[in-house]
């Protein structure tokens, strides 16, 4: 016998959180999903647990030139690629003009790149001996440096311009999916009130979609805050170069341990005071989905806005795929001895199976918080997201620590009762470098599959709850449908960065598996980048079909008409 | 009844997925979990494996490790990485797959015996062919391959002379025509931590002010990127591990490097001193190895008069073992009468030279 609606909602309103041996299991499957993601966090804390004199030395020494440094990349980096990236959301969502169903995809394009490939293609063009200052000098005359000033590429603002142009699809695209899902109600109400579009956007749009675009700042920042690669050849000292330098020149596993901590509670910070600034606020829309034409441009200002747009791409993928293309051509038989077929399929197989898992970690985790607000869950899932923001080598370091430490115990417990040793299950085989790679990008997915959660109305789930559904099939029903696009962005994003992943590879893979990433880079190490642009290649191409794919996936409407029917 | 088939559905979907993804896992690791060998080996070679951790890239190291594996059956496994292998093998303890570790320098040798990860060797062999200051002296690791860090000028902007020693590198006369990589790379902390055990921490923090003051430019690149800097004016000369010479000099893809190359001169600074500064690429024995037989067999064999002409050619290196003369190219260059000091000496002095590059603040 059913009890009538009304008791029924009363019922599911004052019901504790928890009741219902799914939310338990929900809960159960949150907290045990960032215990593994944490665990080589973990293992850091206890490396850096022992002695070390580093901190004090640098202090002494480089460390407010490290810290300036970061500081001022991070700014830099910030502020470049939310104008980048949200310019070009709004100009693709809210206008039409010739091209710009290509800019829709193309724009996230630049992801597909590995930034240190990016780096090395900018110093090559722009350096002193590069072909432009080459030509500028034939052509003015100019004998040596000190005739001209060229800016110098090798600097801060050099290191700021490669990263923003690699980086920014992160903001683009979880700031266009929010755009597309803003409410036009929102937009019109502006315009009554004497908004012209621009304010508007800065007014009303803007600060809307704000938790989508401080999650794409987020990631890029971390990013910023984790390389090492770009960096150090650019020859900007960050607090990152750094520990690096500490671990490997002065071998002092723990100092470089306790540094990366630094950096970790420095990261803490920033995004604590990110949400508590938002935390008031609610981002969620209520009306009628906006109109899916944007407004038509015409003559002077339609070609403006696809030259806004074919900015980045052109720099952040046309220009470094073109000079890849050319390297290759001349040097693909050397690329091809190593086995290039063999490293795609690996990198494929990787990088799917660290998608789907972490996507899949990540529904968790955000539905738990959802469901189970207790502070446990949520701090299980902050902690969770964590592995972005360290160094992947120095992850990588903590889970072979992690994992060979429970691998002894296993041997140790086989050699007494089975009388033999199998060997290194976790940390020599594929499982270790799927879980380093999962633990460092749950915070990818998790950072889209949040704010696309945050955009759903806890009407819908009270409307949904009263209508009799339990909580996890709200979830089921009513949320995972809605957050297909989020789903769809944080598989592609995860599989894009793991395909280009490398200082975790290099260092967790099993023995006769390398992926196109490991072989490029053992090229490009030592400087022979030519060499490295064919396997390069074959990286930006295993990212540039899911991304096109995804960016199309988010332009149905299935995500939007599902609230037109309320 | 609707009640109890939900939760069913739901409850079986999680139990489907908690037991699919650990097989799926399982499946892909396919790759076969590397095996801990059991303690009794075969003696004969064909069938055994040795294993090897590399520091350094492998196409630099397969020639060699395949001519071992002909002239003994041995075969040889290799995994390679620039960063962490210390630690791999410090966390894998005995369960390590590891029989030998090949570095390219002297500073991760003396780490990893620092770190309690490496055994002595016994071997006659080893002891004959590689000189005493370029292996430990308890035996635990040796080196395979020798490179001199030399000067190199453009050979028309500097007059003969001017530079003779690395000390003439931080004097008023070079002011703005020194390029050098970055500070705090091993190459350079070995060259530093030798002045340092030469001369004495004042000294060599006077000596790295003066570097600084005569930079033509922030420490960055590579040291084949200094020669190229040289080449195309932006300074004068530079500090370069002699092998990047022989790799300029016979690049056929990139001809510009031979233009590079060929608008160099050699000095093989402290020649009439104390000796121009070498540093190794060199080899030990795990101490958990499983074979660690079969990894002295692979030591001695790098030490071989066959395997040293190869592998020192293959880089363009000097030899270790005396008798075996360098290829004809790194003879061209000129003779390298070198710093005897042990290397050991040296590396005891890494971490100071590092810390004195933070403070004179070289790369910034």
């Amino acid at each position: 016998m059913t009890a009538s609606p009304a008791t029924e909602a009363m019922a599911a309103a004052s019901a504790p959180a928890g009741r219902g041996g799914g939310l338990r299991l929900l809960r159960i499957g949150a907290l045990v999903a960032a215990g593994l993601v944490v665990l080589p966090l973990l293992a850091v804390v206890v490396m850096a647990a022992s002695f070390s004199d580093a901190l004090p030395h640098l202090w002494r020494t480089v460390m407010p030139q490290l810290a300036l440094n970061t500081l001022l990349l991070m700014a830099g980096v910030g502020i470049s690629v939310i104008m980048l990236g949200c310019g070009a959301a709004w100009l693709v969502v809210r206008y039409r003009f010739p091209g710009h169903g290509i800019m829709q995809w193309a724009l996230a394009l630049p992801l597909a790149v590995p930034g240190y490939l990016v780096a090395f293609i900018y110093t090559d063009l722009l350096e002193y001996a590069g072909p432009v200052q080459k030509a500028l000098r034939e052509l003015f005359g100019w004998q040596g440096p000190r005739d001209y000033y060229f800016p110098e590429i090798r600097s801060l603002p050099g290191a700021v311009m490669v990263l923003s142009l690699t980086l920014y699809p992160y903001v683009y695209l979880l700031a266009r999916v929010a755009f597309m899902a803003q409410s036009a109600s929102l937009l019109e109400a502006a315009r009554l009130l004497g908004r012209k579009p621009w304010p508007a956007f800065f007014a009303v749009a803007l600060p809307v979609a704000w938790p989508a675009v401080a999650a794409g700042t987020a990631l890029a920042l971390m990013e910023v805050l984790n390389d090492f690669g770009v960096v150090d050849f650019f020859a900007v000292p960050t607090f990152t170069a750094g520990i690096f330098d500490v671990w490997l020149n002065m071998n002092d596993a723990a100092g470089a341990a306790q540094l990366a901590l630094v950096l970790l509670v420095f990261t803490l910070l920033l995004i604590l005071l990110e949400r508590m600034a938002r935390r008031r606020r609610r981002f969620d829309t209520a009306g009628p989905r906006a109109a899916g034409r944007g407004w038509r441009l015409r003559g002077w200002k339609a070609a403006l806005a696809l030259a806004a747009c074919l900015l980045p791409v052109v720099l952040g993928f046309v220009l470094p795929v073109a000079v890849l293309l050319m390297h290759a051509a001349r040097f693909w038989q050397e690329s091809l001895q190593q086995g290039l077929m063999e490293q795609l399929f690996n990198t494929l197989l990787l990088a799917s199976v660290v998608s789907l898992t972490a996507a899949l970690l990540a529904l968790v985790l955000a539905f738990a918080a959802r469901l189970d607000g207790s502070a446990t869950v949520r701090g299980a899932v902050r902690l969770a997201g964590i592995g972005y923001a360290m160094p992947g080598a120095m992850l990588a370091v903590g889970l072979l620590m992690a994992l060979a430490w429970a691998d002894g115990l296993i041997n140790d417990a086989a050699r007494a009762w089975l009388g033999m040793a199998p060997g290194l299950l976790l940390s020599g085989t594929m499982f270790a470098l799927a879980h380093g790679h999962v633990s460092r990008f749950l915070a990818l997915a998790l950072g889209s599959i949040e704010s696309g959660l945050a955009r759903i109305s806890p009407s819908m789930e009270a409307a949904a709850r009263t209508l009799g559904a339990r909580p996890a099939e709200v979830l089921r029903r009513v949320h995972l449908p809605m957050l297909r696009g989020s789903v769809l962005t944080a598989l592609l994003i995860v599989f894009v960065d793991s395909v280009k992943e490398l200082p975790m590879t290099l260092l967790l893979r099993p023995f006769g598996f390398s992926t196109l990433a490991t072989q490029t880079y053992q090229f490009a190490s030592d400087e022979m980048f030519e060499e490295a642009a064919l396997g390069a290649l074959f990286i930006v191409m295993a990212g540039i079909i899911p991304l096109i794919l995804l960016v199309r996936a988010m332009n149905a409407p299935s995500s939007q008409s599902e609230t037109a029917r309320f | 009844m609707r009640l109890v088939r939900r939760v069913a559905g739901r409850r079986a979907l999680l139990a489907g997925l908690a037991v699919v993804f650990p097989v799926g896992m399982a499946m892909l690791a396919g790759v076969m979990p590397v095996q801990a060998q059991p303690a009794q080996q075969p003696t004969a070679g064909a069938g055994q494996v040795v294993t090897v951790y590399s520091y350094r890239q492998p196409f630099l190291i397969r020639p060699v490790l395949e001519a071992f594996t002909r002239r003994t059956g041995i075969k040889v496994r290799t995994a390679f990485a620039r960063k962490g292998l210390l630690e791999r093998l410090r966390a894998e303890g005995e369960n390590t797959p590891a029989d030998v570790v090949i570095t390219a320098d002297f500073a991760r040798l003396w780490a990893l015996k620092k770190a309690g990860l490496l055994r002595p060797v016994e071997s006659e062999v080893l002891r004959k062919a590689v000189p005493a200051h370029l292996r430990d002296e308890e035996g635990q690791w040796f080196g395979l391959t020798k490179r001199a860090r030399i000067i190199v000028a453009h050979k028309d902007r500097v007059k003969d002379g001017e530079i003779a020693r690395y000390a003439d590198l931080a004097a008023p006369h070079m002011k703005g025509r020194v390029c050098i990589r970055s500070g705090k790379h091993p190459y350079n902390v070995a060259l530093f931590a030798s002045m340092i055990a030469h001369d004495g921490r004042d000294a060599t923090r006077d000596f790295l002010k003066g570097l600084k003051a005569n930079l033509a430019r922030k420490p960055q690149g590579n040291d084949r990127a200094q020669a190229r800097a040289i080449h195309e004016g932006v300074c004068d000369v530079a500090l370069l591990n002699s092998y990047y010479l022989g790799k300029m000099a016979t690049n056929e893809k990139k001809p510009e490097q031979k233009e590079w190359y060929g608008s160099l001169k050699v000095i093989f600074p402290e020649a009439q001193g104390r000796g121009t500064h070498v540093n190794i690429s060199g080899g030990a024995v795990v101490k958990h190895a499983k074979n660690p037989q079969a990894g002295q067999k692979l030591l001695e064999f790098m030490v071989s008069e066959e395997a040293q002409r190869m592998y020192a050619a293959l880089n363009h290196e000097y030899p270790v073992r005396p008798g075996v003369q360098p290829s004809e190219l790194v003879r061209s260059w000129g003779e390298l009468r070198e710093d005897r000091l042990p290397l050991t000496e040296i590396a005891r002095r890494s971490r100071e030279a590092a810390r004195l590059v933070d403070e004179v603040g070289l790369d910034h």
